[in-house]
């Protein structure tokens, strides 16, 4: 038995390069379209061209002669089985039956009307388009606000006013505060519908057994416990004879936080077919039928004193829904509304949403969602205010935020922020930037006639969600802790990550706690046959509550281990560390390998004990944690181009305490990138008459390594006290504060010109068009 | 009307009868069953499926597999030689120059081109060389860093 013992050091806090990527970079990890099954067969689905149009007929003949076609399946053959669902309880919501297949109607571009199954890809796709859908088509309205106009088409003709549902909600008293205001700024702000674009589209494979009655959907999905009990309720079989498996998945941003139709329809034709059946988007299909985000129209107004104290804010939010309603998309703008107050003390909001029905993809939870469409309206308001009141924005921002001192800190929207010290991240940000001279230098080059900007953000956002209040199905997260025999480490998760590298952050967790090294534990998720019920990434909440959950069983494991290694050293009291229990009063030890085969072979067992080590642990998280930062953006535009230039990019981010650097840094830089993305290029457009014209990858901006401006990411660490581990959560921040800081920037650089305002994305000719009008 | 089509990839031999329109990247894929070279469009945008041929870096959902004829591949998969990685994979690994993967096989192999064409390229030129290569994740700067350093180590 082993006494002197060197305490491994501690892996929380160290840039450890990740345990899932020997096999991405060596291409043999086993995304959805790689796996093959034999007999499978393959899927296309017909889609309809029209945003509205009546369905007169369908003639699949011509399609179920081609050879190799098995089978066509039409809005008829589902009718009888579920709706695809949507989580959202507002009271009064208008929900419309949601088919599988469209039924006598479609109501978007892209409207799933029929699927095809071949004997393979190539015959799906050829045998899909020979089948003849005869449309009549009818009036459409792609535009929410045109949506909400006396007289517009009727997206679903039982609701002739394209109203989903009105929410309201408010804190404080708002008359009086916009009574007392000596200024009140008021702006309608656009968050534009966006389009996720995980560079994996979705694919599902479904493989029924008919002698066991049971199926295996393998679908590339965030959520595949949710995915389960709700594709068992969609065609009404068991959930216990429902396995979902996530595979290697290419990304997901909130898109695939979702249950599909494609994943119940594979599922069912799997079971009609007797085959194996693969369905993989096309990227034409994932613009046209995956969820898109945002899709805001803001009214805001915002009262302050002349001294730049803000008294309240009143906001009109117009949200796109699309034609239907998704898993999550009605609460999205209930979220923005929650987000509303930023980091500031003003206690008076009242808000009112209307949800409105569109003839276009519904829109759900993009990264961020919800949040960065706040965000950007009160920080665009708040350099607004500034610019009214000729204050520097950093100075508004400082005389607004709520105090260190005054945490937790309950807001006018009903949430209780955990920590915080908002001047902390725009200090760091400014002496970063070096504030002061950027402020001189934007001086000198006005004079040279030059458009120079400086633009802040200071953001706040909802985290690791959430308390199960909040969220429809729940908001804990799961772990499951196994020593094996041999001592190897096996953690199963319901956080299914897909990128976020929790493979790695949670092996250091473990390997911290147990003190076994990182290579010893396999981290596994994404099979319901093998890890216990989850509810999946999203909101940031991997780490925070996955990692929470890991961290609590971790306790009960080691609790049990301590029972084991006190019998095997005839003591009471002994102590775990380092991967030994000691007994401090003679130093002697037994090492963690000893007392795994101990607690396994259990020739002896402590007292009450049973034998093997396996700790399950469900945790709640008691409320959200909210990160904060601020980010800093100088840009220069163009005069005669109207090209925007980002010179430099500054944030800082405080998410908490920081398990693993490098792959927090990999977090902070996408998510800004698609924040820039939203800023500069991105829009999802349809036209008038409910086309998407930004229907592949040619028309849609998607940020590219040559547009991207080098990110200068670091951070303060203020811990959440609503977890163990101390950690707020990253996915999203970087995504919501990029947005207005670069918006505010670009308002900066042209406010010599008399410009306040100007809605995403700041196209070059957008931009120039403002410097055209502001010369003539 | 199929066609025999005679190539390699990744140093060894292949011989299938394929369909004329049968693209290079379902032919990698479905035929030779590699798993490297990934699809994210199939309109030669997000380079995803980017392999080497005869030394050049190709998207191979451009082509159709019998322009292939003759010819030698090169994927992801052929770049670890006896169980060690090939220096931009390493590289790669060490910048965390990927989150999904999925643009990285596609990546690397871009990567790999652009440093055949300029040994010691600057932050710009290697921006530059990417361009055709869609990540959604990472923002770029880990993908630039690993460039970098397998620049400044002496290439790739
Ligand atoms: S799949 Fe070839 S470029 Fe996208
Ligand atoms: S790592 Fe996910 S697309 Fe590049």
């Amino acid at each position: 038995m082993a006494t002197t013992i060197t305490k491994p050091e501690t892996l929380f806090g160290k840039r450890v390069r990740r345990q899932e990527d020997p096999r991405l970079i060596t291409g043999t990890a086993l995304y959805l379209d790689d796996l093959k099954m034999p007999g499978m067969h393959h899927a296309c689905v017909v889609r309809s061209p029209h945003a509205a149009a009546k369905i007169r007929g369908i003639d699949t003949s011509a399609a179920r002669a081609l050879p190799g076609v098995a089978a066509i399946f039409t809005g008829a053959d589902v009718t009888g089985l579920g709706a695809v669902p949507c989580a959202a309880s507002i009271p009064g919501l208008r929900v419309p039956h949601h088919h599988l297949l469209a039924q006598d109607r479609v109501y978007y571009v892209g409207h799933p009307v029929a699927v095809v199954v071949g004997t393979d890809r190539y015959i799906a796709r050829d045998a899909a388009e020979l089948v003849e859908v005869d449309y009549e088509p009818t009036a459409a309205v792609a535009d929410p606000e045109k949506a909400l106009a006396a007289g517009a088409p009727a997206v679903h003709p039982e609701w002739p006013d394209n109203v989903a549902f009105n929410f309201h909600q408010e804190g404080g008293d708002t008359e009086e505060a916009f009574r007392q205001a000596d200024v009140v700024v008021r702006q309608r702000i656009t968050s534009q519908r966006l389009i996720p674009t995980s560079i994996e589209t979705r694919g599902v494979i479904a493989e029924w057994r008919a002698g066991e009655r049971s199926l295996t959907l393998h679908s590339s999905t965030q959520i595949p416990h949710l995915l389960r009990t709700l594709v068992a309720g969609i065609l009404g079989m068991p959930e216990n004879l429902l396995r979902v498996i996530t595979p290697e998945v290419g990304g997901g941003f909130g898109s695939k936080l979702n249950v599909y139709a494609e994943e119940a329809l594979m599922a069912y034709i799997a079971m009609k077919i007797n085959k194996p059946v693969k369905w993989v988007e096309s990227r034409r299909e994932n613009f046209q039928a995956t969820i898109h985000g945002r899709g805001h129209v803001d009214y805001f107004e915002l009262a302050a004193l002349r001294d730049g104290t803000i008294l309240g804010l009143k906001l009109k939010l117009i949200q796109d829904l699309g034609a239907y309603h998704q898993l999550l998309t009605p609460v999205i703008p209930t979220l923005s509304v929650l987000m509303m107050p930023g980091l500031y003390r003003f206690k008076n909001v009242n808000a009112d949403v209307v949800g409105v029905f569109t003839n276009c993809v519904p829109t759900d939870a993009y990264r961020g969602a919800g949040r960065p469409e706040a965000t950007h309206g009160i920080e665009r308001m708040v350099d607004m205010l500034a610019q009214e009141l000729k204050m520097d924005p950093a100075e508004i921002r400082l005389k607004n935020f709520v105090h260190a001192d005054e945490f937790p800190y309950g807001t006018a929207t009903g949430l209780t922020y955990d920590s915080g010290d908002y001047a902390k991240p725009l200090h760091k940000a400014m002496a970063e930037a070096g504030y002061e001279q950027l402020r001189r230098e934007q001086a000198a080059a006005r004079a040279e006639g030059r458009l120079v900007g400086i633009g802040l953000s200071t953001y706040g956002e909802i985290c690791a969600l959430g308390p199960s209040i909040a969220l429809p199905a729940g908001g804990w997260e799961s772990a499951t802790v196994k020593v094996e025999p041999s001592g190897k480490v096996t953690v199963l998760t319901g956080a299914s990550p897909h990128g976020q590298g929790e493979e790695t952050t949670f092996a250091q967790i473990v390997a911290d706690e147990l003190g076994v090294p990182m290579d010893d534990v396999l981290v596994v998720h994404g099979d319901t046959a093998v890890v216990q019920y989850g509810i999946g990434t999203f909101g940031s909440r991997g780490t925070a509550v996955g990692g929470s959950a890991l961290y609590y069983a971790l306790q009960d494991l080691k609790a049990k281990m301590k029972k084991f290694g006190a019998m095997m050293l005839g003591t009471e009291q002994v102590n775990f560390s380092g991967g030994y229990c000691v007994d401090e009063a003679t130093g002697k030890s037994v090492t963690f390998a000893e007392m795994a085969v101990a607690a396994y072979h259990a020739k002896k067992l402590p007292a009450n004990t049973e034998p093997g080590l396996v700790a399950t642990h469900f945790w709640e998280p008691p409320n959200f944690t909210f990160p904060f930062g601020a980010h800093l953006v100088v840009t220069e535009v163009d005069r005669e181009t109207g090209a925007i230039e980002i010179k430099r990019y500054v944030c800082v981010d405080d998410i908490g305490r920081i398990i693993n650097p490098l792959i927090v840094d990999g977090q902070v830089h996408g998510g800004v990138a698609q924040g820039l993305g939203q800023a500069l290029w991105e829009q999802a457009v349809y036209d008038e008459s409910g086309q998407l014209v930004s229907g592949e990858l040619t028309d849609y901006a998607l940020p590219r390594a040559s547009r991207m401006p080098w990110i200068e990411s670091s951070h303060t660490e203020t811990p959440s006290p609503v977890n163990p581990l101390g950690v707020k959560g990253v996915g999203e921040a970087g995504t919501i504060g990029c947005s207005p800081a670069v918006v505010n920037s670009v308002v900066d650089a042209l406010s010599p010109l008399g410009v306040r305002h100007i809605d995403m994305p700041l196209t070059p000719e957008k931009i120039w068009k403002l410097i055209e009008g502001a010369r003539a | 009307m199929k066609q025999t089509l005679t190539l390699t990839i990744n140093g060894k031999s292949y011989s299938d009868e394929v369909e004329p329109r049968l693209l290079l990247i379902h032919y990698l894929r479905e035929v030779a069953g590699l798993t490297g070279p990934h699809i994210g469009c199939e309109t030669s945008i997000c380079g995803a499926c980017t392999v080497m041929l005869d030394g050049m870096a190709v998207k191979s959902c451009t082509m159709f597999a019998v322009q292939a004829e003759g010819r030698s591949v090169l994927t992801i998969e052929g770049l670890a030689q006896n169980g060690k990685l090939d220096p931009l994979q390493e590289a790669f690994w060490n910048e965390h120059a990927l989150q999904c993967g999925f643009c990285t096989p596609g990546m690397i192999m871009t990567a790999r081109q652009l440093l055949a064409d300029n040994p010691s390229p600057s932050e710009q030129e290697i921006r530059h060389g990417l361009e055709g290569n869609l990540c959604r994740c990472t923002g770029y700067q880990h993908i630039v860093n690993a460039v970098k350093a397998v620049a400044k180590a002496g290439g790739a």
